[in-house]
């Protein structure tokens, strides 16, 4: 006797269980429930039907004769409400029916996230096709679109949304796009290509609230920005739809839970598609669904089946935006990374390989190999033969290494190379081909690298890009062994390619590792940010460990704490406050320094944000005596006390330490300043030195006193403590933009001459802009660490403490 | 990789240690390193250096190796093992993320670590 088969949802999962079945004539009479107004269409071609490439109609997989040919009796725009398991019915607003057996389809549901404003007019998901409607609509009167979430559907969205001409950002919680599929490196050149087609990508993005009052306006986040909206997406995620499987008693985990046979908890209730739990796991992804499928369909027939997971692909559907992601990235010991960047072609290849099998791949840029790379994925192919040139892909056999001047042939001719003259490429190329075939005939011809000199490298290898084998380019050292650049070339392809993140300076010059070491990353943490104050975060994980901490690690790994006084001024409050401290957190040493400061020796890392706060609480900040920063300005009494002294040294050396205190810099960078020739606060000797005369104040740079003692050298003389200040800031931040990190001063000066220095202070529109940009720095960089490390506290102490846990 | 056990103790969110970083446990023999990597996978070691006893978690972290803040001492943080021209161990404990939440195996307690 033919059996009832009930289907709730036509969805992707649940169709290929119909073509099963039909195709092997099994003995069914199937009624089919959709809470959509529609029957099966291809849901993952939603993105095309936004974009505009397909309609509606090409996309529908069954269509009303296929179900009137199949004897489908279709209840279209009909939700099931409730299943009644023990009289085998379930009921929708239509009535009840009953059932021999149940396939449960509900496919899942958007994930909404709690916000108020969540439920505005314009504010919509990515599910079906009536919120693509609702998009497309919405895209007619143009406007601005948020979209809220930076995976897979979140993006597919936005750019189908910039392509019916919106004005599309898109907000994403964690530090990259598509973290789950991509890495920083994929992550980094994803963003680059979506930015290129003019949509604005946001990450670390937390969304707060969705104002308007009848209808969205705009997007509030945590930190205080607010995005004008005439539309915003939600798709942030999903939820498999559980809800008649719970209400019906069902075995439900996060998902409905299965068996291999894909049956639930009720043997005559078996379930499908992105609503199941298998085995622990959920699914997203149309392949496993399609072999639930056949399964299913075996388990209606009474053929004995088991459904496998198997690995799973993804890819973008963008056009342009061509990357792949498959198998697995996470946590486990033994794994290696092979990782291969063509920064000339965008190319970027990871493979994660464990015990001579390739268990994760990610690729962007070229993924004409993917698939076999998935294939070697899959079948777990030994890989040991090939290893060496494995990642290059199938067709390659020879494995030639990557080009180290691949970088620089990739870039465009308008990219300027000479910050100093405004230097392109291509009129660096034109000069070699005009006959200027060595450094000092284009420096004569072009003037680049002729000033401040950081950017020979780079001007050298676009001589040996152009000129091929004739050029031999002497070996200057690279950072280390991540790359083959320089400092100074990184600095300007940081500059220059407007490289804003560390992975993009990874990808665009060609690190040979994941993730660069502990001589490059400080160095690239410190470039980022100095060059892009307000685009960059500091990474403290680049950084070491002092300044992590915000305090000098000892040899005994303690550390010592030294708070800031003012040009070596402090108060009976102050000293009594840090007398406190020492007694309370039991410090060995007590020491006064040489900077004009107290210094708190043997310090427990645990109890460093007790102590900075009693310190912040009475009135201290850090001295970042731990920092590549600004450390003291010290100080001699100057007119307030000294008969000889000629202006107020003291006033001006703590005008200068609150302006400056908080940048970072190359390297450490102190300052003195003396009220007389005299020169009693040795103000020669610094980095930076004023020493103050009748007629105004010398100033001096490129003091040393430690391996190196060096006096000092004349920069200018100024008049007044106004020019004073400004020529101490742009003097700093040209040193913050062109030095090699670690250079002192007067290592910098002895590279880029100091005429050139002189020059750049001297003139008045120069000083102004170098001025206006270490200020604009200073506003995000000029805060007390200390302060800001009090408040996140629960770092600094252990993640667990095990000592009264008993062994076995 | 022998020594595996069924006794692992829940110690804390993966999150709770930041990326390319360390956060330490204590036990009764001394302080452990939980090392998390740019890829999220999580190692856990004793936090001394072979060296002269650096405290390895505020180490910078790269790949997967940790350099001592000290004297840049390298240790790979799946073996412990010095690196490069460097000679030493440190000794290793099984760890490993389940559900977002790090479990170290309880190995630790008695300190002998497995290499
Ligand atoms: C825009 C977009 C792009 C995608 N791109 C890709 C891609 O490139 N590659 C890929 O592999 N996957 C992609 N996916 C995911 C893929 O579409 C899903 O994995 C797949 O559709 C899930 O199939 P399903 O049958 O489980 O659920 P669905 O296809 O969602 O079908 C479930 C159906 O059940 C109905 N339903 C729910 N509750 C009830 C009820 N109580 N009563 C009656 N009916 C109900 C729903 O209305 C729905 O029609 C994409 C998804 C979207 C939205």
């Amino acid at each position: 006797m033919t059996q009832k088969l009930v289907v709730i949802g036509a969805g992707m999962a649940s169709g290929r269980v119909l073509e099963h079945l039909f195709e092997a004539n099994a003995d069914y009479y199937v009624t089919l429930f959709n809470a959509e107004a529609r029957g099966n269409y291809n849901r993952i071609m939603l993105s095309p039907v936004l974009s505009g490439e397909k309609t509606y109609d090409d996309i529908v997989t069954h269509n009303a004769e296929w179900y009137t040919t199949q004897g489908v009796t279709c209840h279209f725009g009909t939700p099931i409400t409730s299943i009644d398991r023990a009289a085998k019915t379930v009921t929708s607003t239509e009535g009840t029916v009953p059932y021999d057996k149940l396939l449960i389809a509900t496919g899942s549901a958007p994930f909404i996230i709690p916000v108020p404003g969540k439920d505005l007019d314009g504010v919509v998901t990515y599910r079906d096709l009536d919120d693509t409607n609702a998009m497309i609509d919405a895209a007619k009167s143009g406007g601005k679109a948020v979209v809220i979430g930076g995976g897979l559907l979140g993006l597919e969205a936005a750019a189908g949304l910039a392509e019916r001409g919106m004005d599309v950002t898109v907000l994403h919680l964690m530090g990259h796009l598509m973290e789950r599929q991509l890495d920083e490196a994929a992550g980094f050149l994803l963003r680059r290509d979506l930015e290129k087609r003019g949509i604005t990508v946001k990450c670390q993005a937390s969304t707060t609230a969705i104002l308007g009052t009848t209808r969205v306006e705009a997007v509030l986040l945590d930190d205080g920005e607010t995005l004008d909206a005439d539309l915003v997406v939600m798709a942030v995620g999903i939820r498999p739809e559980t809800r008649l499987a719970t209400d019906a008693g069902l075995s439900v985990a996060r998902g409905v839970e299965v068996n291999a046979q894909m049956e639930t908890s009720d043997p005559d209730i078996i379930a499908i598609g992105e609503c199941v739990e298998f085995d622990g796991q959920l699914f997203g992804l149309v392949a496993p669904l399609y072999d639930q499928a056949k399964v299913v369909a075996k388990t209606l027939m009474g053929v004995p089946d088991v459904f496998t997971p198997k690995e799973l692909s993804t890819k973008l559907k963008v056009t342009g935006c061509d990357l792949f992601s498959a198998g697995d990235f996470a946590e486990a010991e033994g794994r290696e990374d092979i990782v291969f960047r063509d920064p000339a072609r965008g190319v970027y290849r990871r493979l994660v390989l464990e015990d001579n099998i390739v268990v994760g791949a990610v690729m962007y840029g070229d993924t004409a190999d993917s698939n076999w790379f998935f294939g070697l994925i899959r079948d777990k192919t030994d890989i040991s033969d090939m290893r060496e040139t494995l990642i290059y892909g199938p067709a390659f056999q020879g494995g030639a290494p990557s080009d180290p001047l691949s970088a620089v042939a990739a870039l465009p001719r308008d990219v300027e190379i000479c910050g100093c003259n405004g230097i392109c490429k291509g009129q660096i190329e034109d000069a070699v081909h005009a006959g200027a075939t060595d450094l000092g005939a284009v420096r004569a011809v072009t003037k680049a690298s002729g000033s401040c000199g950081t950017c020979t490298g780079l001007v050298e290898q676009v001589l040996a890009v152009t000129l091929g084998d004739e050029f031999i380019a002497p070996a200057a050292a690279s950072i280390c062994g991540c790359t083959d650049m320089t400092h100074e070339d990184v600095r300007r392809m940081i500059k220059s390619r407007e490289l804003k993140s560390m992975p993009a300076v990874w990808q665009e010059c060609g690190w040979k590792t994941s993730c660069g070491c502990h001589i490059c990353r400080p160095a690239l943490n410190f470039y980022l940010l100095a060059d892009w104050p307000m685009e960059y975060t500091d990474d403290p994980q680049s950084r070491f460990i002092n300044e992590r901490k915000h305090a000098n690690i000892q040899k005994d790994g303690t550390f010592s704490v030294v708070p800031r006084m003012w040009g070596g001024i402090t108060t009976p409050d102050e000293l009594r406050a840090i007398a406190d401290a020492a007694d309370k957190f039991a410090v060995p040493t007590v020491k006064v320094t040489g900077g004009q400061r107290i210094d708190l020796l043997g310090v427990k890392g645990e109890d460093l944000p007790a102590i900075w706060e009693d310190l912040n609480n009475a009135g201290m900040v850090s001295g970042h005596a731990y920092s590549k920063g600004l450390r003291t300005v010290k100080t001699c009494v100057g007119t307030d006390h000294c008969r000889f002294g000629t202006q107020d040294s003291t006033g001006l050396g703590i005008k200068l330490e609150k302006t400056l205190w908080g940048s970072w810099t190359p390297h450490k960078l102190k300052l003195g300043v003396s009220g007389c020739p005299r020169n009693c606060a040795e103000a020669t000797c610094k980095d930076i030195g004023i020493v103050c005369v009748d007629s105004g104040y010398q100033i001096s740079i490129g003091g040393a006193a430690g391996m190196d003692v060096r006096e000092t050298e004349p920069l200018c003389q100024v008049k007044t403590e106004a020019e004073v200040i400004d020529v101490v800031k742009a003097v700093t931040q040209l040193y913050r933009e062109n030095a090699k990190y670690l250079d002192r001063i007067y290592k910098w000066v002895a590279k880029v001459g100091l005429d050139w220095v002189k020059e750049s202070v001297a003139d008045l529109d120069k000083r102004t802009a170098l001025k206006a940009r270490f200020e604009h720095s200073q506003t995000v960089y000029r805060k007390d660490p200390w302060a800001q490390h009090v408040a996140k506290s629960e770092t600094y102490r252990p993640l667990a403490d095990l000592t009264l846990e008993a062994a076995e | 990789m022998s020594a595996q056990s069924d006794n692992w103790i829940d110690i804390a969110a993966l999150d709770a240690v930041p990326q390319r970083g360390a956060r330490l446990i204590k036990t009764a023999h001394g302080c452990v390193a939980v090392f998390r990597t740019g890829i999220d996978e999580v190692y856990a070691l004793d936090n001394a250096c072979p060296h002269k006893n650096g405290p390895l978690a505020d180490g910078i972290v790269h790949g997967k190796a940790v350099t001592c803040p000290l004297h840049n001492w390298v240790i790979s943080l799946e073996t412990g093992a010095a690196q490069g021209a460097d000679t030493g161990q440190v000794a290793t404990y099984p760890a490993k993320v389940v559900d977002g939440r790090i479990q170290i195996d309880a190995s630790l307690l008695t300190h002998r670590g497995v290499a």
